[in-house]
Order: C-alpha cells, then structure tokens, then sequence
C-alpha cells in the first residue's frame, strides 16, 4: 500500500492540463521589474545605481539580513530606475527596472549542459554559495534555502526529504523537472546531503506521475541513499510536515520546525537550483513557470527570466482568453489571484493559473450545518468551523488555546464545506492577529528581561 | 411521617440559618473591601453600555477612573456627553472637563460612481479580511473597502452604508466611542469635533479623502481624491490646513468652518456640513470672525 499522511487531506480534480508540454524557453522581454522582496524575510537592500551596466547573473541587491535572499540581474542591459510598482495584491513594492540590451551572461556561470558530477565544495562552502546566489524555496514559500540548510546547534538533521509533490491541482513544473532534467535534480540532493552531512533522502512523488517516478527511480539507483518514496494521491501532501509524515512516520509537534524530528524539507526545484547555483555557479535568476486554465488556448511550462511579465507569460500560452475571470498567481488552493497581469515572475511564482468566469465566482454561502467535514479532512487535526467563528467574534484567546497557528492554510476546509463558508478567511484573520499578539507579548518579555 | 419530625427539620434548619447568617456577617465585616461609595453613584449616571469607548474597561472602570482622577478635563464618558459629566462633577465635588462633543467622520467618499472598479472581490464580507488580501478594488490603495465592519462594530445604530454615498454617520445617534474607527483596517474613520453650533447645526469642514498617493495617480484612481494641490491651504485664512504626503488636512482646532476652502478645491474632496458660501467672495470672514464669541458663550452655556 502506499505512503501517505495519517489525518485529513482531499481529493481536488488534478486537472493537469500542461503535463504533457516540455519545457519551451520564453524569450527575454523588453524590460524585466525584478522585485527587492521576492522572499520570505528582509527585503534584498540594492547595490547597483540607476544607469548602471548589468550582465546576467550581476549581484542587483544584497541579502537584507540573515533570513533574507541576495537578487541577481536576469538580464544583460541598462539599470533605468528602482522604483516603487504596484504588485499584484495591488500593494506598493521596491523593485529594480532593468531595459535589456542583448543577453551577455557573467564569466563566471558555466552554460554548458554537462552534468558535472564532481562535489568540490565543503559542506560550509556549500551553504555560503547557496546563499550568495540568492537561492529560496521554490515551492512557492520562498523560504530563503540557506536558513533551512544552517541546522542549529543541538539539532542534528537526519534525513532530507525533497518535495517532487506538486499536490495542487493544475501545476505541473516540478513534474516536467523531474521528467527533463532528473539527473540535476539528484545532483541537487547529492549536493543537499553534503551540506547537511547527511547520508539519506526521500524524494516523496505522487502516483499520478508514474513517468516522473520511474525516471527518477532508475536514476537513483547511482546515487546511494537517495529513495524515491512513490505516494498516494492526497492533498495537501506537499505541506512541510504532511511530506515527512508521509515519507519517514514521524509528526512534526504543534509549534516545532521539521528539524525538531530531524528533517528539513526542499522542494525538487530549490534541488535543481542548488545544483545550478554549486556546480554551475549560476544565481536564480530563472525558473520554470507553468501556465494553465481551462480557458487558455496553449496551457504550457516556460522557462522564465525573473522579471518577466505576467502578460508575457499568458501571451505565450495563446494569449490572454476572452472567458478568463481569475488569474492565481500559484495554484487553485493556496495561490492568490491577481489585481492585474503587469506584475513581474518572481522567484516563488510556481504557475500562473486562468480561470474562467463560471469557475471564479464563489458560490453563495449558507449557514453552518455542523457537519464536521472541515474537521475530518484538516490535515493539522485542527477544528476549523470553531476556529473560523472566533476568529469572527475576535476571541483570540481562545482561538490561541484551539491552536489556531498551527493551520497551513491549505484550503482543504473551504474546499469541502458544504455550505460554502468563507472558513480559511477567518482562520487567517484570526492567525495573523493572534500571531501579532504573540509576538507583542514575546517582545514585552524580552523588554521586562533586558531591565532586570 | 407525624407532625414533630416536620417541627424537627424546620427548628434545626432555622437555627442552622441563623447561625450562618451571623458567621456570614462576621466573615463579610473582616474580609470588607473599602469601596467609595461614590463609585457606585457615578456609575449609576453612567449610560451603562459598556461600549468602551472611554478607554476604561466598562463603565465600572470609568467610574473608578473618575473617582480616583484629580482633574476631569481629560476624561469623560463620550456616550453621555457633557450633560452627564456635569451631573458626576457634581457628585465627585470636582470640576468638569470641557471636553468638546466629537463626531465619526468618514473621510472617504467610498461611492462607486466616483472611482473605477479595477478588481472584484468575493471573499468573506469584512473589511478586516480584505484589507489583508489586497490593496482595494478600486485603484485607491487607502479608500474605505466598504465590506462594513464599521456598520458592525457601532453599538449605537449610527453609521449606515450606502452604495451611493458611501459610509453615512448619523450624527444624532454617534456618541463618538470611536469603536468603528479601531474597527476600520484602512484607517479612513476619524474622530472629529461635532463643531460650531449655527442655527441648530453644527458647522464642520474636513478633507473627505485619505489617498496618500501623488495627485496624478490619486485622481486617475478616483474622482474625488485629494490630490496635495494645496489650493485650500493657499485660502484658509487661519492656516488650518496642511498637506502632507499628497494629502490635504484640516486642524480642526484652527479651523473656523468658514468655508472659504470648499469652492477652492478642484476635486470637491473637502466636504462640510453646510453649504458653500457664494463664489463671488463678499469675504465672510470678518462675520464669521464676529460671530465666533457669542457662539462659544452659547457652547459653554
């Protein structure tokens, strides 16, 4: 029988429309708008002036701070302005505006296809180079990698597990990764394990990619340690703490990092981008970005400069369809939709998702009919009905003692609620304001401690 | 069951009473909590609503407060105004604040008709919830959403949304608790002095506008915004008004609610309580000016 996480999980339509499209380059634009904030954590602080010649590959903006992420140039050309643009949330961000001339990379990234297999790096040095080139989480979190790889004095890592998922629905560009470039990948984890000082990895596939799964399974047989775990079909699988219950058994304790039961988890893109950035020397400075709906034309997967527009993008897949009512950035359960489509690819965006007009209107919502169904299939054990109610009464106490931070945001309750209520709204309200008060009061302690 | 063991029960249980009765009284004498009564007094002026708009936790707290406080200027029950804090002077044997009656005022047109719709949203119908999604659905980052968690939070029936003309207080019913302004997550409501008092209204002027964006951007995303040209600040003749980030506002402790600064605005995004005064300018200010004094000894009767 197949692996799998114990509690909750649905079973959405897959809806894979792009799985069968290889990987097509997507010309570089006119002018990329490559955002300082592509990450979780400080925003990257610019080190380059208006005016300024950029190659690809050029250092644009420095790691703000420990848990933030350096930023690269995409392109070869001219710095025209750093200005605030309106992201796609409709908020005001700093971002960099490069007019491209040509497509002149730096010397140092090596642009060859060979799979160089040889690991000249020490752990530390891998860590440090993972960091200079400005790598994240590809998932879609874009937790800054080099955070997760410095496991903290006490802690010992004992197993990596790399995420090749992809439990939402419509996305398919980890899995034409794993299919078109398996062996980087598996250099990736070999590098991964290295800097880690580990001798043993999972990389957890759903069996809807049967051709991803043999692939890799063949591959890894050259590389000792790596297994390639074939899992059943469950969202939210490729959460943090689902994936290292289904590949290794163990619970991640409410409140604790997966390193507390000795895991640390990578997405099979950051695998591929650790590759390229260690043995390649090349920054993050493109990702494979798919573009799918029902309503477009071409659904395909690019690869995608960072700064691209969205358009572009949409363009490419058969351009922008008349019948289109949403457009997500990430995938139909946890991605966001998009205020308007002039917004840049960044280093987290994992798809771009249409919708059509039928597809996007929420249904009506009724009352609550005390059916549970939340309950069963919350991947956290958590209850969200009740927590959604306090949130809405703002009972934050309360909400704080039924473990209300510990939801993922998976979107599995408003998904099964029969009634339709907003219930993953409320939950993220009440998270963000318990979580707000959390960290006021850790902040007086620390204040009181200090005065002592 | 004869009738001596029915006599039985009721003598011990009335001796048992008594006895406890008087322990009771006994224990409640040692273990007295000094209270002044006069707590208890001002919190039988109170309204009793509990709304929390004086800053106290319910009216007990306030009445505490204002038992304790050796100056009453700088508190006071909002809901009860003036009327009430004269009657807790008088049992506190203190002076009374001469707090000024404030009023909500939201300053945002937030109609439709004025801005143009770039987005739709369908989520949970609260403002709070929204706020954290995106900017709005207009191309205004700062206006009211209009979801209602004001309408929601007011515990006196007094603000209103109106699909037209956006958020409505009623003035008679606000007490100015400010419950509705901590409720608003883009910072729109305002607590404002009610204002003079002319011929049974009350005259007030305010920048009906909080986009912070520059006057371009700011007019493009709505036709009533304040674009920071800083005309009004130009006219007002007791320099009330400042702009500040591309944004109009007026003191209201300066200004006289002359109303000179409504015909100067471009956009129309100052509003007042009274109508405009004709354009040709007969300079009212003079009059206004004359008029003050006998309108505060009307305030303060």
């Amino acid at each position: 029988m197949l692996k799998t996480f114990k509690i909750g999980g649905i079973h959405p339509d897959e809806n894979k429309l792009s799985a069968a499209s290889p990987i097509q380059v997507l010309p570089v634009p006119a002018e990329v708008k490559i955002p300082l904030a592509q990450h979780i954590g400080a925003p990257a602080q610019p080190c380059v002036e208006v005016g300024a010649k950029v190659k690809v590959g050029t250092l644009i903006a420095k790691a703000g701070g420990f848990v933030s992420a350096n930023v690269h140039s995409s392109v070869s050309g001219t710095v025209k302005k750093i200005e605030e643009f309106v992201d796609a949330n409709g908020m005001k961000k700093m971002a960099i505006v490069i007019t491209v001339e040509g497509d002149e990379w730096e010397e140092s990234i090596d642009r060859s296809t060979d799979i160089v297999r040889d690991i000249k790096l020490e752990p530390k040095e891998i860590i440090a180079k993972v960091s200079e080139m400005g790598l994240v989480g590809m998932g879609g979190a874009t937790f800054p990698t080099h955070v997760k790889l410095a496991v903290p004095d006490g802690q010992k890592c004992e197993a990596l597990v790399i995420n090749g998922v992809e439990c939402e629905p419509y996305l398919t560009s980890d899995h034409r990764a794993m299919l078109e470039r398996p062996e980087e990948i598996l250099m990736g984890v070999k590098i991964l394990m290295k800097a880690l000082q580990i001798d043993k990895a999972y990389i957890g596939i759903e069996n809807n990619k049967p051709d991803a799964i043999a692939k890799l399974t063949e591959l890894a047989k050259n590389y000792p340690g790596v297994t390639v775990q074939p899992l059943k079909l469950k969202y939210p699988q490729g959460g943090e703490k689902q994936l290292i219950d289904a590949c290794m058994d163990r619970q991640v304790p409410s409140g604790k990092l997966p390193i507390n039961v000795g895991a640390v988890v990578q997405n099979v893109g950051t695998a591929l981008a650790v590759y390229e950035a260690v043995q390649k020397n090349k920054p993050l400075i493109e990702r494979i970005v798919c573009v799918t709906g029902k309503p477009l034309a071409k659904p395909s997967n690019f690869l995608v400069r960072i700064g691209t527009p969205v358009s572009a993008c949409i363009e490419a897949a058969g351009g922008m369809p008349e019948d289109c009512g949403k457009v997500i950035g990430g995938g139909p359960m946890m991605g966001r939709a998009m205020m308007h489509t002039d917004v840049p690819v960044i280093k987290g965006t994992s798809g771009i998702l249409l919708m059509n007009k039928k597809e996007s209107k929420r249904p009506e919502i009724a009352n609550c009919i005390r059916c549970a169904k939340c309950v069963n299939v919350c991947p956290m054990g958590l209850e969200p009905y009740l927590l959604s109610k306090l949130s809405a009464k703002e009972m934050w106490d309360e909400a704080q003692e039924h473990n209300i931070m510990d939801c993922i945001e998976c979107g599995s309750c408003n998904f099964t609620c029969p009634s339709n209520r907003p219930l993953l709204d409320y939950v993220r309200l009440g998270k963000g304001k318990v979580g707000a008060i959390l960290r006021a009061k850790a902040a007086a302690a620390k204040a009181a401690a200090e005065k002592k | 069951m004869d009738l001596n063991s029915v006599l039985i029960t009721i003598a011990v249980l009335a001796v048992l009473g008594c006895a406890l009765a008087v322990i009771l009284y006994f224990v409640s004498q040692k273990f007295k909590v000094y209270e002044d009564p006069k707590i208890a007094e001002v919190e039988a002026e109170l309204p009793g609503a509990n709304c929390g708009g004086c800053g106290f936790p319910g009216c007990h707290g306030l009445a505490e407060a204002l038992a304790k406080a050796d100056d009453l200027s700088n508190i006071g029950c909002p809901v009860g105004g003036a009327p009430v804090m004269a009657k807790i002077a008088a049992i506190l044997g203190k002076e009374a604040g001469s707090a000024e009656p404030k009023v909500a005022v939201a300053r945002c047109s937030a109609s439709c008709n004025t801005r143009i719709k770039i987005a739709e949203y369908d989520g949970a119908q609260s403002c709070a919830i929204a706020a954290t999604h995106f900017s709005a659905e207009t191309g205004c980052a700062f206006s009211c959403l209009g979801h209602g968690d004001c309408v929601k939070a007011c515990k006196f029936d007094a603000i209103q949304i109106d699909p037209d003309k956006g958020v409505i207080v009623d003035e008679e019913k606000c007490v100015a608790c400010g419950a509705c302004a901590k409720a608003c997550p883009k910072n729109v409501i305002e607590l404002r002095p009610k204002g003079r008092l002319v011929q049974g209204k009350n005259r007030r002027v305010w920048v009906n506008c909080v986009n912070k964006d520059k006057g371009p951007v700011a007019m493009k995303a709505c036709k009533t915004a304040c674009i920071g040209c800083g005309k009004c600040a130009k006219v007002c003749k007791f320099a009330a008004i400042t702009v500040e980030n591309n944004v109009a506002y007026i003191d209201p402790a300066k200004c006289k609610a002359c109303g000179l600064c409504l015909n100067e605005c471009p956009t129309h995004a100052i509003q007042a309580t009274f109508p405009a005064p004709p354009k040709p300018k007969p300079a009212p200010v003079p009059a206004d000016a004359t008029s003050e004094k006998p309108s505060q000894a009307a305030k303060a009767e």
